[in-house]
C-alpha cells in the first residue's frame, strides 16, 4: 500500500516535467513581449533591455527553461512581472482561497448529492425523483457564472441577506492565518465573528460552483444505486432478514459509492481549472483571478506556476480517489 | 401444525407485456425432518415458489390471485413486514444459486455473517447463546464467535483468519459454503436452497450436497431443495415435487415417485437423466447413502 503510494508519487515527476515543458513553450512562444508590458509604453530601449536582463528574457528559450526548472526545485518559481513578487509567494497567498471555495462547493455537492441520489433511486419515479431530475438537468445545462449572477440577484438584491462579493470585508480583520482557509482558521482560533462573516462570503460562490457537481453526483448515485439494488446479494440480504435501513445505508451505499467516487475526483480538478468565471463574478481573490490577470498581461511565470499547481492538485486528487476506490472496492485493493 | 403449508397458491407476475399467471394452484406441505426436492425445467416456477415462502417478490411485480402460505401457523401472505422479518434469517434460511453474485463483494465475510446472526438474535437471543439483556458489545462479540464457529462447521479451514477476508478471495465452492453458513447461522427451521450447486463444479457439488445434508440431519429441520437435477433428488431427498409450467404434477416420497412415476412428464424427466436412468430399479433411499458415507 505505502509502496503503491510512493510509486504513484514518483510517477508525478515525469508528468509534471513534461507538462512544464509544454506550458513553458506555449507561454514563451506566444506573440507579445512581456518585458515591454512591464517596462511601460514610454520606456527607452535601454530600460527595456535592462528589464529583459532582469527577468532573463534575453537568453535563448531552452536556457530560460533550464534556469526556470532549476529554480523550480529550489522553490524559486520566477517573479511575476505584474505584481513584482515571487510567483511562489503569490500562489501561497491565492491558493487557499481557491481551495477553500472548491472544497466548500464539493462538500455541498457530496453532502446533498449522495443522499438525494440514494433517495431518488429508492423512490424511483416519485416526486423527489422528478424534482432532482429536473434540477440536475438545469444544473448541468446552466453556466456557473450565470447561476452566480442569479444567486446574487436573489440573495443580495432581493433578500439582502448575504454580501455581494469578496472573501472578507476589506475594512475588517480576517482570522489569524493558520491554514489560509478562513473558515477553518476562525474555527481553530475560536473567532466566531470571523467564521460567520467568512461563511456568508463563501456561501454564494460555493453554491454557484456546487450545482453542476451536485447534479452529476445525484445522477451517478441514482444510477449506481438502482443497479446495486438489483444485485443478487441484495436479495440474499433481504432473504436473511436484514432491515431495509441496514441494507440501504450499509450494504448498498458502499457498493454504489464506487462509481460516484470517480465522478467526485474528476470534478475536483474540473472545478479547480474552472474557478475563473466564478471568482470573477464574486471578486474572489483566488488563483483563477490571479491567473486571468497574468494571462492578460502576458506575465508567463505565474501562468506556468498556476498551471503546475493545478496539475499537481489534480494528480493528487486522482491518487486519493484511487486509494478510496480500494477502500470501497476490495477487489481493486488486492490487485 | 405443519412447518410449511402452501395451499392453492396462484401467482401472477407483471412485466411490460402485462400480467401473466405463473403459478397455478400450488399445494405443498413440508414437515420437520423432511427433505423435499422440487424438480422441473427452467421457467416452471420453482424459484418464484421458493421466494413466495419468504414473501420476497415485490408487490409491484407479483400479485397473489388466490391461495395461502402458512409457516408454523403464520399467514405469510397477510403478515406485516415486521412479522416477515422475524421469519427471514431466523426461521427460514435461504441459499441461492450463484455464489459469485450472492455475496456482497464490498464487505468482509464476517461482516455479513455477524449482521445476519445479530438480526436472528433480535428475535431469539439464544442464537448467540446469550440471555435477553446482553449489551450491544457482548452481542457483537458473541455474534463474531458464532460466525467463526459456523464457518468451521461448513468446512472453512482457519475460520478465525478467513472471517476477515473478502468474497473474491475464495473459490466458488468456498463461497457457497459461506452462503450456507449465512443461511444456517440463525438456526432456521426451514431451509430453502434454490439450485445451490448448479453453478459449481461437479466434484464440488457432491461436497456441498453432503454438507447440507449433514447440517440438516443435525438440526432436524425441513428443507426445500430446488433443482432441475433428478440425480440430486435421488441422492439427497426424502420427498419430491415435480413441477411443470407453474403446476405441481405429482408429489410424494422419493422412492414412490421415482420408481413408479404416475405422470408421463416425470417419466420423461427420469429418462433424460442418464445416471438415474442406468440405476433405475436400484434407486437408493437417503438412509442407505448416509450409511455409506458414515
Ligand atoms: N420478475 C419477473 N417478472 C415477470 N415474470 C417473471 C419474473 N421472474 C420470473 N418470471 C417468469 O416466471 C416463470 C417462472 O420463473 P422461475 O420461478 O424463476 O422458474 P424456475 O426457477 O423454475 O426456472 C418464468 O417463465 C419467468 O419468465
Ligand atoms: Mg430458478
Amino acid at each position: 500500500m505505502i509502496r503503491y503510494v510512493i510509486r504513484r508519487l514518483l510517477l508525478l515527476v515525469p508528468m509534471l516535467l513534461g507538462l512544464s515543458v509544454i506550458v513553458f513553450a506555449i507561454a514563451r512562444l506566444l506573440p507579445g513581449d512581456p518585458a515591454a508590458l512591464a517596462a511601460g509604453p514610454n520606456a527607452t530601449p535601454e530600460v527595456l533591455a535592462s528589464v529583459q536582463r532582469e527577468f532573463g528574457l534575453d537568453k535563448p528559450i531552452p536556457l530560460q527553461y533550464w534556469d526556470y526548472l532549476t529554480g523550480l526545485v529550489q522553490g524559486d518559481w520566477g517573479v511575476s512581472i505584474f505584481t513584482r513578487r515571487p510567483v511562489f509567494e503569490d500562489i501561497v497567498t491565492f491558493l487557499p482561497a481557491t481551495l477553500e471555495l472548491v472544497a466548500a462547493a464539493m462538500l455541498i455537492a457530496i453532502v446533498l448529492g449522495i443522499p438525494l441520489g440514494l433517495a431518488a433511486a429508492v423512490w424511483r419515479n416519485g416526486v423527489l425523483d422528478y424534482v432532482t431530475r429536473t434540477v440536475s438537468l438545469g444544473g448541468i445545462a446552466m453556466p456557473r457564472f450565470f447561476l452566480g449572477l442569479l444567486l446574487q440577484l436573489c440573495f443580495v438584491t432581493w433578500l439582502d441577506i448575504l454580501p455581494l462579493s469578496g472573501r472578507f470585508p476589506l475594512i475588517d480583520l480576517p482570522p489569524e492565518e493558520i491554514t489560509g482557509f478562513y473558515t477553518i482558521d476562525s474555527l481553530l482560533t475560536g473567532d466566531w465573528y470571523a467564521l460567520r462573516v467568512s461563511l456568508a462570503h463563501l456561501a454564494l460562490p460555493a453554491l454557484a460552483m456546487s450545482l453542476s457537481p451536485l447534479a452529476t453526483i445525484i445522477r451517478m448515485m441514482r444510477a449506481s444505486t438502482i443497479e446495486v439494488l438489483q444485485q443478487d446479494y441484495i436479495m440474499t440480504e433481504r432473504a436473511l432478514g436484514l432491515s431495509s435501513r441496514l441494507i440501504l445505508f450499509k450494504y448498498v451505499l458502499k457498493n454504489a459509492m464506487t462509481s460516484t467516487l470517480t465522478v467526485i475526483g474528476l470534478y475536483v480538478s474540473w472545478l479547480l481549472g474552472g474557478t475563473v468565471l466564478v471568482e470573477t463574478v464574486f471578486d474572489w481573490p483566488g488563483l483563477g483571478l490571479y491567473a486571468t490577470q497574468a494571462i492578460l498581461s502576458q506575465d508567463f511565470m505565474p501562468v506556468i506556476g498556476v498551471t503546475l499547481v493545478i496539475a499537481i492538485i489534480y494528480l493528487l486528487s486522482m491518487l486519493i480517489v484511487d486509494l478510496l476506490y480500494g477502500v470501497f472496492n476490495p477487489k481493486v485493493r488486492s490487485s | 401444525m405443519s412447518l410449511l403449508e402452501i395451499t392453492n397458491l396462484n401467482l401472477a407476475m407483471r412485466s411490460y407485456e402485462g400480467e401473466t399467471q405463473i403459478l397455478h394452484g400450488i399445494d405443498l406441505k413440508i414437515e420437520r425432518g423432511e427433505i423435499w426436492g422440487m424438480v422441473g425445467e427452467t421457467g416452471s416456477g420453482k424459484s418464484l415458489t421458493g421466494l413466495s415462502i419468504s414473501r420476497l417478490i415485490p408487490a409491484a411485480t407479483g400479485r397473489y390471485l388466490a391461495g395461502s402460505i402458512r409457516f408454523e401457523g403464520t399467514d405469510v401472505l397477510n403478515a406485516t413486514e415486521r412479522e416477515m422479518r422475524k421469519l427471514r434469517g431466523r426461521k427460514i434460511g435461504m441459499i441461492f444459486q450463484d455464489p459469485t453474485t450472492n455475496l456482497n463483494p464490498a464487505f468482509r465475510i464476517g461482516t455479513q455473517l455477524v449482521d445476519v446472526a445479530l438480526h436472528a438474535a433480535e428475535h431469539d437471543p439464544s442464537v448467540l447463546g446469550l440471555s435477553g439483556n446482553a449489551s450491544r458489545r457482548e452481542r457483537r462479540r458473541a455474534a463474531r464467535r458464532v460466525a467463526i464457529e459456523m464457518l468451521g462447521k461448513v468446512g472453512i479451514s482457519d475460520p478465525i483468519e478467513r472471517i476477515d477476508a473478502y468474497p473474491h478471495q475464495f473459490s466458488g465452492g468456498m463461497r457457497q459454503r459461506m452462503l450456507i453458513a449465512m443461511a444456517m447461522i440463525g438456526k432456521p427451521d426451514l431451509l430453502i436452497a434454490d439450485e445451490p450447486t448448479t453453478a459449481l463444479d461437479v466434484s464440488v457439488q457432491a461436497q456441498i450436497l453432503k454438507l447440507i445434508h449433514q447440517l440438516v440431519l443435525e438440526r432436524d429441520i425441513g428443507v426445500l431443495m430446488i433443482t432441475h437435477n433428478l440425480g440430486v433428488v435421488a441422492q439427497l431427498c426424502s420427498h419430491v415435487a415435480v413441477m411443470y409450467r407453474g403446476r405441481i404434477l405429482e408429489t410424494g416420497p422419493v422412492r414412490t415417485v421415482l420408481k413408479q412415476p404416475s405422470h408421463a412428464y416425470t417419466r420423461a424427466l427420469l429418462a433424460a437423466i442418464p445416471t438415474v436412468h442406468t440405476k433405475r430399479g436400484e434407486l437408493r433411499g437417503i438412509g442407505d447413502i448416509m450409511a455409506e458415507a458414515g
